[in-house]
């Protein structure tokens, strides 16, 4: 990924124009316009050289053949450029297997992020607005529940899917997709802000059903946040590894993650096939459409965060 | 100078949760409506429903398997809190604990400070092209655990990978990111790169929605920059930097994925009791140990509990 | 209507926990009966046809799938490869502590197999009629599927231990191939000497290849007698093997690169790592890992411990079992047997595998096979040799997979620290000997 969209102008106004009318105080950009520091601008850029390293490392050793690979330059281009082909080679390898686990991954981040999003939406909305017994318990449970490692309780939620029929099949990747603790309380505090209870109560009013008032009216009021959870739960089922490693066995129904980990073990294999350039190209290739959806659904995001997402 | 709002990271109620929104000039008033009722849970519900089956199902099942013991000669028996009494004596899941801990006071640190002043900076429009910036240090988020371990993982070869390389390029020698004595440290390392971004990005949100007003009358004030970072901008990051930290501690105490995978490149220097998750992990999977496993798994999340309200409680003293 | 609500939340989570208790209430698998099943059960059962699954890494058994199928037109075999070695015994466990998704066939390593036989989760195949298999196999692979009186498995491949290394950088600093474990050592300083850069051969400490030197040094350090286990690494094979081995170690002349990671196949291509002492079954790693090493390399019998000997070990190597919770036991057996007996051994060998079988070994073709890779030498001549020759009375612990995943955290250290290899044994012993009391052996 070469320098993306570094000219891309300033963020103005524009940017949060749903949220916006609701905080009329909040300053759309900076007061005044500071003058540009070149002593600050480099700083902060030895923490982006840091970041972008590894990444363009990643981007030219992808280029190599496999014999280039552990002859040349780790952060320079090896003689042979040899991109297209591990492209090729990557798509193509045993039978195309790495599109299926596209297609699988794609899949899984429709369902399991699609869904957390949604139950993430309905569960902030519903603590943010209502008043009932047990909410402050609510949260306190997430909170506590998810501080226990779920590493280590692989083994009883592989067995308890296994009781009910869900290994081996995409449910088992799914459903513990569906909840993102973070999404809810991002959802929690952002519906808190972006919904105006006179709304609600004006909606009420004219006898609206609950659920009818919140994918009514509520929903287009929460986009914002809606696009920023879902960019968070889509990484975080693409990047899925772990359960998807313990859930399934047939290689159809592998992610990306542990497809590619796969491949890595074969190394590891007797008569197994070394495909260390594979390794790296398919690496490549699993980053891309997800820094490619960052950067198309930037606007969204990061206004969605801005909005009053985590807040002071 | 007003001062800012108190913050407080977990909502207790709609009322902080709205709240915040109750700075200087916003026009929301608040209506007395809110009865208790049970409707909220209609909404709550569906998210809890799966959350009790992924979450809460297995962490019961655990319990009770704690109480147990499986031998591959002898059978199953119940065993009381034996389990505990082990695990509790257990030199191996203390090392462990002692290590996330080290991990936990040093890298949590590093990553969030960092994070914090590359927020500030990009907030501060003081950048020569700022977007460029929050995005570029965003970016190693989308990259997939497994994915960034194994790139780092080839990068950290002294003998082809780039440490190598830079070693005979400049006629050093480094130091072994891989040997013992620093692999936490280079551990530490990918955890950073990761996750930087992400935080980076939850703290110049977080800065985002401080309200204008309060930067022009600090400016009519007549306060120096610092003042304003240290008066107006920490204070409002408060709760940014809770949630912050509190994940931050939830996953160090987790951390496994990382050095799960570099173990296959240096098995001496990391042991399969490195953290008490690969210890949980090494028990069950190598070990057909469930009940031990279930057991590590239990007292870490304890563990774990204890300290995020240990510090989200002296996050909230400090609000006064 | 909200009342309603409620109580379908609680209805939720109490299905939920409901689960979790029947999930709790499995586990046991049945052992005590033991099925009878004759060669025309097996022929009756190719006939009615069905569908079996198979779980294994092995790359080769494709090709034998397809050529199962296209003899047994009404039987489909799925070919699952759940993960490499340990991963799929965790996988396996773990299917079969569910009692469900447990495979009909599954690949198992010679060192792991007594664990699974000690669980009765492989069938015995003595029920199967396999013993008039004795003689079909080499004996090392074939004493390995035994474990007690029964036969878990058969032998799929196996592993003679033999000497690969690099000719070129042999030839260029001088050296010979050593036939004794001391003109190893002398071999590895000569060449550390004269290049500072290259080593003998790669160790980060490798549980399976140290207990294959032990073997092959005469060493018995585990003694099993049913649930009666005896682990001593202080006998006089294994103290042979650790003062031979601490030289290299002390001396630095051992790479410590990890196996089978991106650097070793880099050294390995290089020169910088000119031997391995390893399985048979190296070659088609070689081949597809090493490719720049074409021409370079050749085979060697493994070093002695006295002139003149012709001992050999076994390291690494698989069979083929039938799980105990598996569905169809008649199929199951008549793939095995295919694949490791019939047909499927040609399939294998053909494509690059090393064969357990007596006639493949010293069938015509096989030893006279000349190898590209190896500058047109007849690799299987030695490798077939070393199959003939590997010590006997050799046994692993029936918790061996578990033993083996702890061995980098104790005997590791003799690696990166200044302990010593025959300390770190010890180590491993203290640690195996624990985790065997915890699981109720009896170790002494």
């Amino acid at each position: 990924m070469t320098a993306p969209t570094g000219t891309r102008p300033a963020r103005t106004g524009g940017t949060r124009p749903r949220v916006a009318p609701l905080r009329p105080t909040r300053r759309p950009h900076r007061a005044g316009r500071p003058k540009r520091s070149l002593l600050l601008t480099v700083l902060t850029g030895l923490v982006v050289v840091y970041s972008l390293v590894p990444l363009v490392w990643l981007l030219i050793n992808a280029t190599k053949t496999q014999a280039g690979l552990f002859s040349s330059f780790g952060l320079w281009f090896s003689d042979d450029f040899a991109l297209w082909d591990n492209i090729r080679r990557t798509l193509t390898y045993d039978d195309g297997i790495f599109a299926r686990w596209l297609s699988n991954t794609l899949f899984y981040v429709v369902a399991g992020a699609g869904g957390a999003t949604l139950l993430a939406a309905v569960g902030g909305y519903g603590l943010a607005k209502f008043n009932f017994p047990g909410k402050r318990a609510v949260f306190a449970v997430v909170i506590g529940a998810v501080a226990v490692p779920g590493t280590a309780l692989a083994v009883p939620t592989f067995l308890m899917f296994s009781q009910m029929g869900l290994t081996d099949t995409p449910w088992a990747v799914i459903i513990p997709s569906l909840i993102s603790p973070f999404g809810l309380y991002l959802m929690w505090t952002f519906a808190a802000e972006a919904i105006p209870d006179e709304l609600l109560e004006a909606a009420r009013l004219d006898g609206a059903g609950e659920f009818r008032i919140f994918f009514r009216v509520c929903l287009p009021l929460l986009a914002p946040g809606l696009v920023t959870v879902l960019l968070f739960t889509s990484v975080a089922t693409w990047n899925n590894y772990f359960l998807p490693l313990i859930m399934l066995k047939d290689p159809d129904w592998y992610p990306l993650t542990v497809g590619l980990n796969a491949w890595n073990a074969q190394a590891l294999t007797v008569g197994g096939d070394v495909v260390f350039d594979l390794v790296i190209t398919g690496s490549l290739l699993t980053i891309v459409p997800l820094i490619a959806a960052f950067l198309l659904l930037q606007r969204y995001w990061q206004s969605g965060l801005a909005a009053g997402g985590v807040k002071g | 100078m007003a001062p800012p709002q108190p913050a407080t990271v977990v909502p207790d109620g709609q009322e902080s949760a709205t709240s915040g929104a109750g700075t200087p000039g916003t026009a929301r008033a608040k209506l007395p409506r809110r009865r208790r009722s049970w409707v909220g849970w209609r909404f709550v519900g569906p998210f809890l429903a799966v959350f009790a089956l992924v979450f809460l199902a297995p962490i019961v099942y655990s319990i009770y398997l704690s109480f147990f013991r499986n031998r591959l000669v002898g059978g199953n028996s119940f065993v009381g809190l034996d389990n505990y009494q082990q695990v509790l004596a257990d030199p191996q899941f203390w090392s462990g604990v002692g290590r996330v801990s080290l991990f936990l006071v040093v890298q949590v640190p590093v990553m969030l400070f960092l994070a914090l002043l590359v927020a500030l900076a990009v907030d501060s429009g003081r950048l020569y092209g700022r977007n460029f910036f929050r995005l570029a240090v965003f970016l190693p988020y989308a990259v997939p655990a497994v994915v960034a371990t194994l790139m780092w993982g080839f990068m950290y070869g002294t003998r082809f990978g780039l440490v190598g390389n830079i070693n005979e390029a400049l006629g050093i020698t480094l130091p072994d990111p891989l040997s013992p004595e620093w692999v936490l440290a280079s551990i530490g390392n990918i955890v950073t790169w990761e996750f930087i971004g992400y935080n980076m990005l939850i703290f110049y949100s977080a800065l985002q929605v401080i309200p204008r007003s309060l930067y022009e009358s600090a400016e009519i004030d007549g306060a120096s920059q610092l003042r304003v970072i240290t008066s107006i901008k920490l204070p409002a990051l408060r709760g940014a930097l809770m949630i912050a930290t509190i994940f931050s501690i939830i996953g160090s105490f987790q951390l496994f994925n990382e050095p799960s995978i570099l173990q296959k490149l240096v098995p001496n220097a990391i042991t399969t009791d490195f953290t008490p998750n690969l210890y949980a992990y090494s028990l069950s999977f190598s070990g057909q140990q469930y009940n031990s496993s279930a057991t590590v798994a239990i007292v870490m999340g304890v563990i774990t509990m204890i300290v995020a309200y240990v510090v989200q409680l002296r996050g909230m003293r400090k609000d006064g | 209507m909200i009342r309603q609500r409620r109580r379908s939340v609680f209805t939720a989570l109490a299905g939920a926990l409901a689960l979790v208790l029947a999930a709790c209430g499995s586990g046991g698998s049945d052992s005590g009966t033991q099925e009878q099943l004759s060669a025309q059960d097996v022929q009756a059962a190719l006939e009615a046809g069905g569908t079996i699954k198979v779980w294994a890494w092995e790359p080769t058994l494709k090709e034998v799938v397809t050529g199962f199928q296209q003899k047994y037109p009404k039987v489909k075999v799925e070919l699952v490869n759940a993960g490499t070695g340990d991963k799929q015994y965790t996988a396996l466990q773990n299917a079969i502590a569910a009692g469900s998704g447990v495979p009909d066939v599954a690949q198992v390593e010679y060192y792991a197999l007594p664990q699974f036989a000690l669980a009765k989760s492989m069938t015995d195949l003595k029920a199967f009629e396999a013993d008039k298999f004795e003689g079909t196999f080499t004996p090392g692979p074939w004493t390995s599927v035994h474990a007690g009186e029964g036969i878990y498995g058969l032998p799929m491949d196996s592993g003679p231990m033999a000497l690969f290394y690099n000719k070129e950088v042999f030839d260029k600093h001088g050296i010979q191939v050593p036939a004794t474990w001391d003109e190893y050592v002398a071999a590895a300083r000569k060449l550390h000497a004269a290049d500072p850069k290259a080593y003998i051969t790669s160790d980060t400490g490798d549980a399976g290849f140290t207990t294959s030197m032990i073997w092959q040094a005469g060493g018995k350090p585990y003694q099993v007698d049913g649930t009666n286990v005896k682990i001593d690494f202080a006998d006089e094979g294994s103290q042979r093997f650790t003062t031979m081995w601490q030289q290299l170690i002390s001396e630095k002349l051992v790479s410590p690169v990890n196996g089978w990671s991106d650097q070793w196949y880099q050294g390995l291509a290089d020169g910088s790592i000119a031997t391995l002492v390893i399985g048979a079954w190296m070659p088609a790693n070689l081949q597809s890992g090493v490719a720049a090493g074409a021409g370079k390399w050749r085979v060697a019998p493994m070093p002695q411990w006295e002139a003149g000997g012709k001992a050999t070990s076994e390291n690494g190597g698989s069979g083929l079992s039938i799980p105990t919770a598996g569905a169809n036991k008649a199929l199951a057996y008549a793939f095995v047997k295919y694949a490791t007996t019939e047909e499927g051994v040609k399939t294998r060998v053909d494509g690059g595998a090393f064969p357990a079988t007596t006639a493949e070994l010293t069938s015509q073709e096989f030893l006279n096979a000349e190898f590209p890779y190896f500058g047109g030498q007849k690799a299987n001549e030695v490798l077939s040799q070393a199959a003939q020759n590997v010590v006997g009375g050799w046994s692993y612990l029936p918790f061996q997979v578990y033993a083996n995943s702890v061995f980098n955290d104790t005997a590791g250290k003799a690696y990166v620290s200044g302990t010593t290899l025959s300390d770190g044994l010890k180590a491993w012993q203290e640690s195996s000997a624990k985790y065997g009391k915890d699981q109720g052996f009896t170790v002494n």
